[in-house]
Protein backbone atom coordinates (compact mmCIF):
# COMPACT_ATOMS: atom_id res chain seq x y z
CA UNK A 1 0.00 0.00 0.00
CA UNK A 2 1.74 3.59 -0.69
CA UNK A 3 1.87 6.12 1.88
CA UNK A 4 -0.86 8.11 0.37
CA UNK A 5 -3.42 5.62 0.91
CA UNK A 6 -1.83 4.89 4.75
CA UNK A 7 -2.93 8.13 5.41
CA UNK A 8 -6.42 8.04 4.04
CA UNK A 9 -7.39 4.85 5.89
CA UNK A 10 -5.82 6.19 8.66
CA UNK A 11 -8.77 8.98 8.56
CA UNK A 12 -11.46 8.14 11.28
CA UNK A 13 -14.89 7.40 10.17
CA UNK A 14 -16.11 11.14 10.51
CA UNK A 15 -19.62 12.10 11.13
CA UNK A 16 -21.27 11.85 8.37
CA UNK A 17 -20.69 8.10 8.19
CA UNK A 18 -21.06 7.74 11.99
CA UNK A 19 -24.32 9.28 11.28
CA UNK A 20 -25.49 6.86 8.86
CA UNK A 21 -24.24 3.88 10.43
CA UNK A 22 -26.46 5.03 13.31
CA UNK A 23 -29.33 5.55 11.41
CA UNK A 24 -29.26 2.06 9.94
CA UNK A 25 -28.59 0.46 13.45
CA UNK A 26 -31.19 2.62 14.65
CA UNK A 27 -33.95 1.34 12.05
CA UNK A 28 -32.81 -2.87 12.57
CA UNK A 29 -34.49 -4.87 15.04
CA UNK A 30 -31.64 -5.15 17.11
CA UNK A 31 -28.11 -3.12 16.47
CA UNK A 32 -25.73 -5.80 15.84
CA UNK A 33 -28.32 -7.14 12.76
CA UNK A 34 -27.00 -3.54 10.70
CA UNK A 35 -23.55 -4.92 11.25
CA UNK A 36 -23.34 -6.60 7.65
CA UNK A 37 -24.58 -2.73 6.35
CA UNK A 38 -22.24 -0.47 8.07
CA UNK A 39 -19.44 -2.77 6.89
CA UNK A 40 -20.76 -2.53 3.23
CA UNK A 41 -21.08 1.42 3.69
CA UNK A 42 -17.51 1.91 5.27
CA UNK A 43 -16.18 -0.03 1.93
CA UNK A 44 -17.73 2.08 -0.07
CA UNK A 45 -16.11 4.97 1.39
CA UNK A 46 -12.53 3.68 1.92
CA UNK A 47 -12.82 0.57 -0.32
CA UNK A 48 -12.02 -2.12 2.42
CA UNK A 49 -12.31 -2.23 6.50
CA UNK A 50 -9.28 -1.36 8.73
CA UNK A 51 -8.45 -2.32 12.03
CA UNK A 52 -9.24 0.89 13.12
CA UNK A 53 -12.45 1.70 11.24
CA UNK A 54 -13.89 -1.83 12.77
CA UNK A 55 -13.10 -0.47 15.83
CA UNK A 56 -15.26 2.36 15.49
CA UNK A 57 -17.94 0.76 13.95
CA UNK A 58 -17.87 -2.26 16.48
CA UNK A 59 -18.32 0.52 19.24
CA UNK A 60 -21.38 1.84 17.42
CA UNK A 61 -23.44 -0.98 17.17
CA UNK A 62 -22.11 -2.10 20.91
CA UNK A 63 -20.07 -5.51 19.57
CA UNK A 64 -16.50 -6.01 20.98
CA UNK A 65 -14.25 -5.46 18.09
CA UNK A 66 -13.71 -9.70 18.31
CA UNK A 67 -17.58 -10.63 17.74
CA UNK A 68 -17.26 -7.76 15.00
CA UNK A 69 -14.37 -8.85 13.20
CA UNK A 70 -15.60 -12.82 13.28
CA UNK A 71 -18.57 -11.89 11.19
CA UNK A 72 -16.49 -9.52 8.73
CA UNK A 73 -13.95 -12.33 8.22
CA UNK A 74 -17.01 -14.84 7.74
CA UNK A 75 -18.19 -13.48 4.59
CA UNK A 76 -17.01 -13.37 1.18
CA UNK A 77 -17.37 -9.73 0.21
CA UNK A 78 -16.21 -8.10 3.22
CA UNK A 79 -12.53 -6.93 2.70
CA UNK A 80 -10.73 -6.66 5.33
CA UNK A 81 -7.42 -5.84 3.33
CA UNK A 82 -6.61 -3.61 0.98
CA UNK A 83 -8.03 -3.65 -2.36
CA UNK A 84 -7.52 -1.85 -5.46
CA UNK A 85 -9.60 1.23 -7.00
CA UNK A 86 -11.28 -2.13 -9.02
CA UNK A 87 -12.24 -5.36 -7.92
CA UNK A 88 -12.82 -8.16 -10.66
CA UNK A 89 -14.35 -10.85 -9.34
CA UNK A 90 -14.20 -13.94 -11.15
CA UNK A 91 -16.33 -17.01 -11.21
CA UNK A 92 -15.00 -20.49 -10.68
CA UNK A 93 -17.58 -22.48 -10.29
CA UNK A 94 -18.12 -25.86 -12.27
CA UNK A 95 -20.66 -23.78 -15.36
CA UNK A 96 -17.69 -21.31 -15.86
CA UNK A 97 -14.99 -24.11 -15.46
CA UNK A 98 -16.18 -26.12 -18.02
CA UNK A 99 -17.05 -22.82 -20.14
CA UNK A 100 -13.00 -22.10 -20.24
CA UNK A 101 -13.06 -20.21 -16.74
CA UNK A 102 -9.41 -21.86 -16.18
CA UNK A 103 -8.24 -20.26 -19.29
CA UNK A 104 -10.16 -17.07 -18.26
CA UNK A 105 -8.11 -16.70 -15.02
CA UNK A 106 -4.67 -17.10 -16.53
CA UNK A 107 -5.67 -14.75 -19.28
CA UNK A 108 -6.05 -11.99 -16.48
CA UNK A 109 -3.13 -13.07 -14.40
CA UNK A 110 -0.84 -12.57 -17.61
CA UNK A 111 -2.70 -9.04 -18.72
CA UNK A 112 -2.46 -7.69 -14.67
CA UNK A 113 0.81 -9.70 -13.95
CA UNK A 114 -1.12 -10.97 -10.17
CA UNK A 115 -1.80 -14.06 -8.84
CA UNK A 116 -5.42 -14.56 -7.96
CA UNK A 117 -5.83 -12.59 -4.73
CA UNK A 118 -3.23 -10.02 -5.56
CA UNK A 119 -3.77 -6.66 -6.42
CA UNK A 120 -1.78 -4.64 -9.33
CA UNK A 121 1.16 -2.79 -8.48
CA UNK A 122 -0.54 0.62 -10.27
CA UNK A 123 -3.27 -0.51 -7.56
CA UNK A 124 -6.18 -0.20 -10.40
CA UNK A 125 -7.65 -4.05 -9.94
CA UNK A 126 -7.97 -6.79 -7.54
CA UNK A 127 -8.58 -9.90 -8.89
CA UNK A 128 -10.78 -12.09 -6.48
CA UNK A 129 -12.27 -15.56 -7.73
CA UNK A 130 -15.74 -15.96 -6.51
CA UNK A 131 -18.27 -18.70 -6.07
CA UNK A 132 -20.95 -19.13 -9.11
CA UNK A 133 -22.37 -15.38 -9.81
CA UNK A 134 -25.56 -17.05 -11.65
CA UNK A 135 -24.83 -16.11 -15.04
CA UNK A 136 -24.27 -19.81 -16.39
CA UNK A 137 -25.55 -19.60 -18.93
CA UNK A 138 -23.40 -16.81 -20.42
CA UNK A 139 -20.08 -18.56 -18.89
CA UNK A 140 -17.17 -17.80 -18.15
CA UNK A 141 -18.73 -14.77 -15.93
CA UNK A 142 -16.98 -11.91 -13.90
CA UNK A 143 -17.84 -8.74 -11.86
CA UNK A 144 -15.92 -5.92 -11.94
CA UNK A 145 -17.04 -3.77 -9.47
CA UNK A 146 -21.14 -3.97 -10.08
CA UNK A 147 -21.18 -4.97 -13.24
CA UNK A 148 -21.99 -8.18 -14.60
CA UNK A 149 -20.04 -9.33 -17.81
CA UNK A 150 -20.38 -12.78 -19.38
CA UNK A 151 -19.18 -14.79 -22.80
CA UNK A 152 -15.71 -13.73 -21.89
CA UNK A 153 -12.72 -14.84 -24.14
CA UNK A 154 -9.71 -12.90 -24.76
CA UNK A 155 -10.58 -10.27 -26.83
CA UNK A 156 -13.97 -9.45 -24.54
CA UNK A 157 -11.66 -9.56 -21.50
CA UNK A 158 -9.06 -6.89 -22.86
CA UNK A 159 -11.89 -4.90 -24.06
CA UNK A 160 -13.15 -4.79 -20.94
CA UNK A 161 -10.00 -4.28 -18.90
CA UNK A 162 -9.44 -1.40 -21.30
CA UNK A 163 -12.40 0.24 -20.03
CA UNK A 164 -10.74 0.77 -16.94
CA UNK A 165 -7.49 2.11 -17.85
CA UNK B 1 -46.51 -22.61 12.51
CA UNK B 2 -48.94 -21.03 15.39
CA UNK B 3 -52.68 -20.95 14.56
CA UNK B 4 -53.56 -17.64 13.20
CA UNK B 5 -55.01 -16.18 16.74
CA UNK B 6 -52.39 -18.03 18.55
CA UNK B 7 -49.49 -16.04 20.25
CA UNK B 8 -46.52 -14.99 19.51
CA UNK B 9 -48.11 -12.52 16.88
CA UNK B 10 -44.52 -11.49 15.89
CA UNK B 11 -43.59 -13.91 13.00
CA UNK B 12 -41.75 -13.87 10.19
CA UNK B 13 -41.84 -14.59 6.32
CA UNK B 14 -38.11 -15.41 5.13
CA UNK B 15 -37.48 -15.20 1.15
CA UNK B 16 -34.04 -17.16 0.77
CA UNK B 17 -32.79 -15.37 -2.50
CA UNK B 18 -29.48 -16.45 -1.54
CA UNK B 19 -29.25 -18.06 -4.79
CA UNK B 20 -25.41 -19.68 -4.55
CA UNK B 21 -25.62 -23.11 -6.00
CA UNK B 22 -23.49 -23.21 -8.36
CA UNK B 23 -24.44 -23.56 -12.02
CA UNK B 24 -28.03 -22.02 -11.06
CA UNK B 25 -29.72 -18.81 -11.89
CA UNK B 26 -33.55 -19.07 -11.86
CA UNK B 27 -33.97 -17.01 -8.68
CA UNK B 28 -31.72 -13.92 -10.34
CA UNK B 29 -33.31 -14.18 -13.63
CA UNK B 30 -36.84 -14.07 -11.21
CA UNK B 31 -35.72 -10.89 -9.47
CA UNK B 32 -34.55 -9.05 -12.01
CA UNK B 33 -37.81 -9.75 -14.62
CA UNK B 34 -40.59 -9.88 -12.13
CA UNK B 35 -39.95 -8.44 -9.35
CA UNK B 36 -43.79 -7.45 -8.17
CA UNK B 37 -44.77 -11.39 -8.19
CA UNK B 38 -42.53 -12.06 -6.16
CA UNK B 39 -43.81 -9.41 -3.89
CA UNK B 40 -46.99 -10.35 -4.53
CA UNK B 41 -46.21 -13.88 -3.37
CA UNK B 42 -44.31 -12.62 -0.31
CA UNK B 43 -47.60 -10.10 0.47
CA UNK B 44 -50.35 -13.67 0.08
CA UNK B 45 -47.35 -16.28 1.83
CA UNK B 46 -47.37 -13.39 4.90
CA UNK B 47 -51.31 -12.88 5.12
CA UNK B 48 -51.59 -16.72 5.27
CA UNK B 49 -49.18 -17.10 8.13
CA UNK B 50 -50.35 -13.76 9.67
CA UNK B 51 -46.69 -12.65 9.54
CA UNK B 52 -46.29 -9.19 9.90
CA UNK B 53 -42.80 -8.52 9.18
CA UNK B 54 -40.65 -10.33 5.71
CA UNK B 55 -37.15 -10.08 4.93
CA UNK B 56 -35.84 -11.08 1.07
CA UNK B 57 -32.45 -11.98 1.63
CA UNK B 58 -30.59 -11.56 -1.67
CA UNK B 59 -27.20 -12.74 -2.01
CA UNK B 60 -24.85 -9.41 -2.52
CA UNK B 61 -23.46 -10.05 -5.85
CA UNK B 62 -27.12 -9.73 -7.50
CA UNK B 63 -26.50 -5.88 -7.88
CA UNK B 64 -29.26 -5.61 -10.53
CA UNK B 65 -31.47 -8.16 -9.08
CA UNK B 66 -31.36 -5.85 -5.41
CA UNK B 67 -31.56 -2.47 -7.39
CA UNK B 68 -34.88 -3.59 -9.34
CA UNK B 69 -36.09 -5.31 -5.56
CA UNK B 70 -36.23 -2.51 -3.66
CA UNK B 71 -37.39 -0.26 -6.61
CA UNK B 72 -40.63 -2.59 -6.30
CA UNK B 73 -40.84 -2.71 -2.68
CA UNK B 74 -40.58 1.46 -2.83
CA UNK B 75 -43.10 1.17 -5.67
CA UNK B 76 -45.67 -1.37 -3.89
CA UNK B 77 -45.52 0.82 -0.42
CA UNK B 78 -46.66 4.16 -2.14
CA UNK B 79 -49.61 2.05 -3.84
CA UNK B 80 -50.23 0.69 -0.08
CA UNK B 81 -50.16 -2.78 -0.87
CA UNK B 82 -47.46 -3.01 1.94
CA UNK B 83 -47.61 -1.43 4.96
CA UNK B 84 -49.96 -0.67 7.82
CA UNK B 85 -53.59 -1.65 7.63
CA UNK B 86 -53.28 -2.83 3.72
CA UNK B 87 -56.76 -1.50 2.17
CA UNK B 88 -58.17 -1.60 5.35
CA UNK B 89 -57.83 -5.18 5.92
CA UNK B 90 -56.49 -4.91 9.47
CA UNK B 91 -53.41 -6.59 8.03
CA UNK B 92 -49.86 -5.01 8.35
CA UNK B 93 -46.97 -6.19 6.55
CA UNK B 94 -43.34 -4.50 6.45
CA UNK B 95 -40.53 -6.02 3.61
CA UNK B 96 -37.44 -5.49 4.55
CA UNK B 97 -34.47 -6.62 1.84
CA UNK B 98 -31.58 -7.14 3.19
CA UNK B 99 -28.02 -7.79 0.83
CA UNK B 100 -25.89 -10.50 2.32
CA UNK B 101 -22.05 -10.48 2.89
CA UNK B 102 -22.38 -13.65 0.93
CA UNK B 103 -21.27 -17.07 1.58
CA UNK B 104 -22.75 -20.44 0.29
CA UNK B 105 -23.99 -21.14 4.10
CA UNK B 106 -26.44 -18.58 4.29
CA UNK B 107 -29.05 -20.40 2.13
CA UNK B 108 -29.55 -23.00 4.32
CA UNK B 109 -32.15 -21.87 6.45
CA UNK B 110 -31.38 -21.68 10.16
CA UNK B 111 -27.83 -20.41 8.94
CA UNK B 112 -29.66 -17.52 7.17
CA UNK B 113 -31.18 -16.29 10.30
CA UNK B 114 -27.63 -16.08 11.95
CA UNK B 115 -27.12 -13.77 8.94
CA UNK B 116 -29.99 -11.51 9.30
CA UNK B 117 -29.31 -11.88 13.10
CA UNK B 118 -25.93 -9.97 11.92
CA UNK B 119 -23.79 -12.88 13.39
CA UNK B 120 -21.56 -15.48 11.17
CA UNK B 121 -23.74 -17.77 9.12
CA UNK B 122 -23.92 -21.03 11.00
CA UNK B 123 -26.46 -22.88 10.92
CA UNK B 124 -28.88 -24.17 14.17
CA UNK B 125 -29.71 -27.10 16.01
CA UNK B 126 -33.28 -28.81 15.55
CA UNK B 127 -35.37 -29.46 16.92
CA UNK B 128 -37.01 -26.57 17.76
CA UNK B 129 -37.89 -26.48 14.00
CA UNK B 130 -37.45 -22.46 12.75
CA UNK B 131 -41.38 -22.75 12.69
CA UNK B 132 -41.68 -22.70 15.99
CA UNK B 133 -37.99 -20.47 16.85
CA UNK B 134 -36.55 -19.02 13.95
CA UNK B 135 -35.56 -15.61 13.31
CA UNK B 136 -34.97 -14.29 17.11
CA UNK B 137 -36.45 -17.18 18.48
CA UNK B 138 -39.66 -15.99 16.66
CA UNK B 139 -42.27 -18.55 14.42
CA UNK B 140 -40.59 -18.14 10.99
CA UNK B 141 -41.37 -19.64 7.80
CA UNK B 142 -38.86 -19.87 4.82
CA UNK B 143 -39.73 -20.08 1.42
CA UNK B 144 -37.27 -19.74 -1.55
CA UNK B 145 -38.22 -17.09 -5.02
CA UNK B 146 -39.61 -19.78 -7.26
CA UNK B 147 -42.45 -21.07 -4.85
CA UNK B 148 -43.30 -17.75 -3.56
CA UNK B 149 -43.57 -16.52 -7.61
CA UNK B 150 -45.99 -19.39 -8.31
CA UNK B 151 -48.44 -18.36 -5.44
CA UNK B 152 -50.32 -15.45 -6.96
CA UNK B 153 -51.27 -16.93 -10.63
CA UNK B 154 -52.46 -20.49 -8.10
CA UNK B 155 -54.58 -18.03 -5.78
CA UNK B 156 -55.87 -16.74 -8.87
CA UNK B 157 -56.42 -19.74 -11.34
CA UNK B 158 -57.22 -22.25 -8.85
CA UNK B 159 -54.60 -25.28 -7.43
CA UNK B 160 -56.31 -27.86 -9.86
CA UNK B 161 -55.20 -25.42 -13.11
CA UNK B 162 -51.87 -25.34 -11.42
CA UNK B 163 -51.48 -29.07 -10.68
CA UNK B 164 -52.77 -29.86 -14.36
CA UNK B 165 -49.82 -28.15 -15.85
CA UNK B 166 -47.45 -30.93 -14.93
CA UNK B 167 -46.44 -33.72 -16.61
CA UNK B 168 -45.55 -35.70 -13.28
CA UNK B 169 -47.30 -36.26 -9.82
CA UNK B 170 -45.17 -33.00 -8.67
CA UNK B 171 -47.64 -30.42 -9.45
CA UNK B 172 -47.33 -27.05 -11.71
CA UNK B 173 -44.33 -25.52 -14.03
CA UNK B 174 -40.34 -25.56 -12.66
CA UNK B 175 -38.06 -23.80 -13.98
CA UNK B 176 -35.30 -25.40 -15.59
CA UNK B 177 -31.66 -24.12 -16.94
CA UNK B 178 -28.80 -25.61 -19.14
CA UNK B 179 -25.60 -24.28 -19.21
CA UNK B 180 -22.50 -26.16 -20.64
CA UNK B 181 -21.70 -26.54 -24.55
CA UNK B 182 -24.89 -26.83 -25.58
CA UNK B 183 -25.79 -25.03 -28.70
CA UNK B 184 -28.65 -22.57 -26.60
CA UNK B 185 -27.87 -22.22 -22.89
CA UNK B 186 -30.94 -20.73 -21.44
CA UNK B 187 -33.66 -21.29 -18.75
CA UNK B 188 -37.14 -22.09 -19.64
CA UNK B 189 -40.68 -22.41 -17.79
CA UNK B 190 -41.77 -25.82 -18.38
CA UNK B 191 -44.40 -28.76 -17.35
CA UNK B 192 -43.09 -30.32 -13.76
CA UNK B 193 -41.69 -33.65 -15.17
CA UNK B 194 -40.42 -32.70 -18.42
CA UNK B 195 -38.05 -35.41 -19.41
CA UNK B 196 -34.05 -34.55 -19.56
CA UNK B 197 -33.28 -35.38 -22.90
CA UNK B 198 -36.30 -33.10 -24.40
CA UNK B 199 -34.72 -30.14 -22.33
CA UNK B 200 -30.99 -31.11 -23.32
CA UNK B 201 -31.95 -31.57 -27.18
CA UNK B 202 -35.18 -29.40 -27.82
CA UNK B 203 -35.20 -26.76 -25.43
CA UNK B 204 -31.62 -26.40 -25.60
CA UNK B 205 -30.53 -27.65 -28.99
CA UNK B 206 -28.33 -30.44 -28.46
CA UNK B 207 -25.03 -30.14 -28.08
CA UNK B 208 -22.31 -27.90 -29.92
CA UNK B 209 -20.65 -29.07 -32.96
CA UNK B 210 -17.55 -31.48 -32.16
CA UNK B 211 -18.75 -31.91 -28.01
CA UNK B 212 -20.24 -34.98 -27.24
CA UNK B 213 -22.20 -35.16 -23.41
CA UNK B 214 -20.67 -37.32 -21.37
CA UNK B 215 -22.96 -36.66 -17.86
CA UNK B 216 -24.89 -34.52 -16.51
CA UNK B 217 -25.35 -32.66 -12.82
CA UNK B 218 -29.33 -32.23 -13.00
CA UNK B 219 -29.55 -29.85 -10.32
CA UNK B 220 -26.40 -28.26 -9.13
CA UNK B 221 -23.42 -28.94 -7.35
CA UNK B 222 -25.09 -30.73 -4.76
CA UNK B 223 -26.23 -33.41 -7.27
CA UNK B 224 -25.36 -37.04 -8.86
CA UNK B 225 -24.37 -37.31 -12.05
CA UNK B 226 -26.89 -38.77 -14.19
CA UNK B 227 -25.27 -40.59 -17.24
CA UNK B 228 -26.68 -40.52 -20.87
CA UNK B 229 -28.97 -44.14 -20.76
CA UNK B 230 -31.01 -42.50 -17.77
CA UNK B 231 -31.53 -39.14 -20.00
CA UNK B 232 -35.21 -40.23 -20.83
CA UNK B 233 -36.10 -39.65 -16.88
CA UNK B 234 -38.71 -36.85 -16.21
CA UNK B 235 -37.54 -33.97 -14.04
CA UNK B 236 -39.51 -34.15 -11.48
CA UNK B 237 -38.38 -35.07 -8.05
CA UNK B 238 -39.52 -38.87 -7.20
CA UNK B 239 -38.43 -39.71 -10.93
CA UNK B 240 -35.02 -38.05 -10.77
CA UNK B 241 -34.51 -39.47 -6.92
CA UNK B 242 -35.22 -43.06 -8.40
CA UNK B 243 -32.16 -43.03 -10.36
CA UNK B 244 -30.00 -41.90 -7.96
CA UNK B 245 -29.54 -38.31 -8.22
CA UNK B 246 -31.71 -35.66 -7.07
CA UNK B 247 -33.62 -32.80 -9.02
CA UNK B 248 -31.55 -29.83 -6.75
CA UNK B 249 -32.34 -26.57 -8.34
CA UNK B 250 -33.23 -28.05 -11.93
CA UNK B 251 -30.51 -25.92 -13.32
CA UNK B 252 -28.74 -28.49 -15.45
CA UNK B 253 -24.64 -28.30 -15.91
CA UNK B 254 -23.49 -30.47 -18.83
CA UNK B 255 -20.13 -32.38 -18.69
CA UNK B 256 -18.87 -32.94 -22.11
CA UNK B 257 -16.00 -34.79 -23.56
CA UNK B 258 -13.11 -32.12 -23.78
CA UNK B 259 -12.74 -31.47 -19.90
CA UNK B 260 -11.70 -33.80 -17.17
CA UNK B 261 -14.58 -35.23 -15.01
CA UNK B 262 -11.88 -35.72 -12.16
CA UNK B 263 -11.08 -31.88 -12.80
CA UNK B 264 -14.91 -30.91 -12.48
CA UNK B 265 -15.17 -32.92 -9.54
CA UNK B 266 -12.34 -31.37 -7.72
CA UNK B 267 -13.79 -28.04 -8.74
CA UNK B 268 -16.71 -28.67 -6.91
CA UNK B 269 -14.80 -29.99 -4.03
CA UNK B 270 -12.95 -26.93 -4.03
CA UNK B 271 -16.17 -24.98 -3.83
CA UNK B 272 -17.61 -26.69 -0.77
CA UNK B 273 -14.33 -26.84 0.92
CA UNK B 274 -14.23 -22.87 0.82
CA UNK B 275 -17.60 -22.40 1.57
CA UNK B 276 -18.13 -25.18 4.48
CA UNK B 277 -18.52 -22.46 7.65
CA UNK B 278 -16.30 -24.51 9.64
CA UNK B 279 -18.27 -25.37 12.30
CA UNK B 280 -18.62 -29.07 12.43
CA UNK B 281 -15.48 -30.93 11.79
CA UNK B 282 -15.76 -33.49 9.66
CA UNK B 283 -17.16 -31.02 7.44
CA UNK B 284 -14.33 -28.79 7.58
CA UNK B 285 -11.59 -30.89 7.79
CA UNK B 286 -13.13 -33.75 5.71
CA UNK B 287 -13.46 -31.13 2.67
CA UNK B 288 -10.41 -29.84 2.00
CA UNK B 289 -9.14 -32.96 2.47
CA UNK B 290 -11.22 -34.24 -0.39
CA UNK B 291 -10.18 -31.28 -2.56
CA UNK B 292 -6.31 -32.31 -1.87
CA UNK B 293 -6.53 -35.72 -2.60
CA UNK B 294 -8.77 -34.69 -6.16
CA UNK B 295 -6.49 -32.50 -6.68
CA UNK B 296 -3.34 -34.68 -6.29
CA UNK B 297 -5.20 -37.43 -8.08
CA UNK B 298 -5.91 -34.82 -10.84
CA UNK B 299 -2.21 -33.74 -11.65
CA UNK B 300 -0.99 -37.25 -11.87
CA UNK B 301 0.22 -37.78 -8.71
CA UNK B 302 -2.70 -40.05 -6.99
CA UNK B 303 -2.34 -43.10 -5.43
CA UNK B 304 -4.44 -46.65 -5.44
CA UNK B 305 -5.24 -45.96 -1.87
CA UNK B 306 -7.05 -42.11 -2.68
CA UNK B 307 -9.48 -43.96 -4.16
CA UNK B 308 -10.07 -46.02 -0.53
CA UNK B 309 -10.13 -42.94 0.97
CA UNK B 310 -12.40 -41.16 -1.11
CA UNK B 311 -14.95 -43.81 -0.52
CA UNK B 312 -14.46 -43.75 3.37
CA UNK B 313 -15.16 -39.85 3.02
CA UNK B 314 -18.22 -40.09 0.70
CA UNK B 315 -20.07 -42.29 4.02
CA UNK B 316 -18.00 -40.22 6.54
CA UNK B 317 -19.48 -36.82 5.56
CA UNK B 318 -22.79 -38.48 4.83
CA UNK B 319 -26.32 -37.65 5.79
CA UNK B 320 -26.44 -37.90 9.88
CA UNK B 321 -23.00 -37.13 10.37
CA UNK B 322 -22.57 -33.98 10.07
CA UNK B 323 -24.49 -30.37 11.59
CA UNK B 324 -25.94 -29.58 8.10
CA UNK B 325 -26.67 -30.47 4.51
CA UNK B 326 -23.52 -28.79 3.34
CA UNK B 327 -21.12 -31.76 3.37
CA UNK B 328 -23.77 -34.55 2.73
CA UNK B 329 -24.90 -32.60 -0.82
CA UNK B 330 -20.76 -32.16 -1.47
CA UNK B 331 -20.50 -35.63 -1.24
CA UNK B 332 -23.23 -36.43 -3.78
CA UNK B 333 -21.06 -36.07 -6.74
CA UNK B 334 -18.25 -37.40 -5.89
CA UNK B 335 -20.31 -40.85 -4.91
CA UNK B 336 -21.72 -40.80 -8.16
CA UNK B 337 -18.50 -39.87 -9.65
CA UNK B 338 -16.42 -42.79 -7.92
CA UNK B 339 -19.08 -45.07 -9.59
CA UNK B 340 -19.98 -43.82 -12.66
CA UNK B 341 -15.98 -42.70 -13.67
CA UNK B 342 -13.79 -45.13 -12.37
CA UNK B 343 -11.67 -46.22 -15.24
CA UNK B 344 -11.15 -42.34 -15.27
CA UNK B 345 -9.75 -42.39 -11.62
CA UNK B 346 -7.77 -45.32 -12.25
CA UNK B 347 -6.36 -44.30 -15.95
CA UNK B 348 -5.16 -40.66 -13.91
CA UNK B 349 -3.29 -42.72 -11.23
CA UNK B 350 -1.87 -45.89 -13.46
CA UNK B 351 -0.50 -43.13 -16.10
CA UNK B 352 0.69 -41.00 -13.55
CA UNK B 353 -1.10 -37.76 -15.83
CA UNK B 354 -3.94 -36.08 -16.77
CA UNK B 355 -5.70 -37.83 -19.97
CA UNK B 356 -7.58 -34.11 -20.20
CA UNK B 357 -4.10 -32.31 -19.87
CA UNK B 358 -4.29 -30.08 -22.88
CA UNK B 359 -7.84 -28.96 -22.33
CA UNK B 360 -6.60 -27.43 -18.57
CA UNK B 361 -6.43 -23.93 -19.09
CA UNK B 362 -7.79 -24.03 -22.89
CA UNK B 363 -10.93 -22.06 -23.42
CA UNK B 364 -12.25 -24.19 -25.75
Amino acid sequence: MSTVEQVFVREPLGPRLRHEIVTIARHAEDKRAACIDALKLVQKRFRFVSDDHLVEVAALLEMTPAELDGVATFYNLIFRRPVGRHVILLCDSVACWVMGGAAACAHLCERLSVKPGETTVDGRFTLLPIVCLGHCDHAPAMMVDEDLYGDLDAARLDDILRRFR
Amino acid sequence: MPKRDEPPFLRYLIVNADEMEPGSFKDRLLLEKTPHQLIEGVIIGAFAVQATVAYIFVRGEYVLALERLVRAVVEAQARGYIGRDIFGSGFSLTIHVHASGGRYICGEASALFSALEGRRAIPRARPPRSAVSGLWGKPSVVNNVETLCCVPPIIERGANWYLGLSRSVDGGTKLYGISGRVKRPGLWELPFGTPLNEILFEHAGGMQDGYECRAVLPGGASTAFIMPENFDVGMDFASVQKIGSSLGTGNIVVLDQRRCPIGLLRNLEHFFAQESCGWCTPCRDGLPWVERTLTAIEAGEGEAEDLDLLVHHVSFLGPGCTFCDLAPGAMAPLASGLKYFRREFERHINEKACPWHDTKDAWA
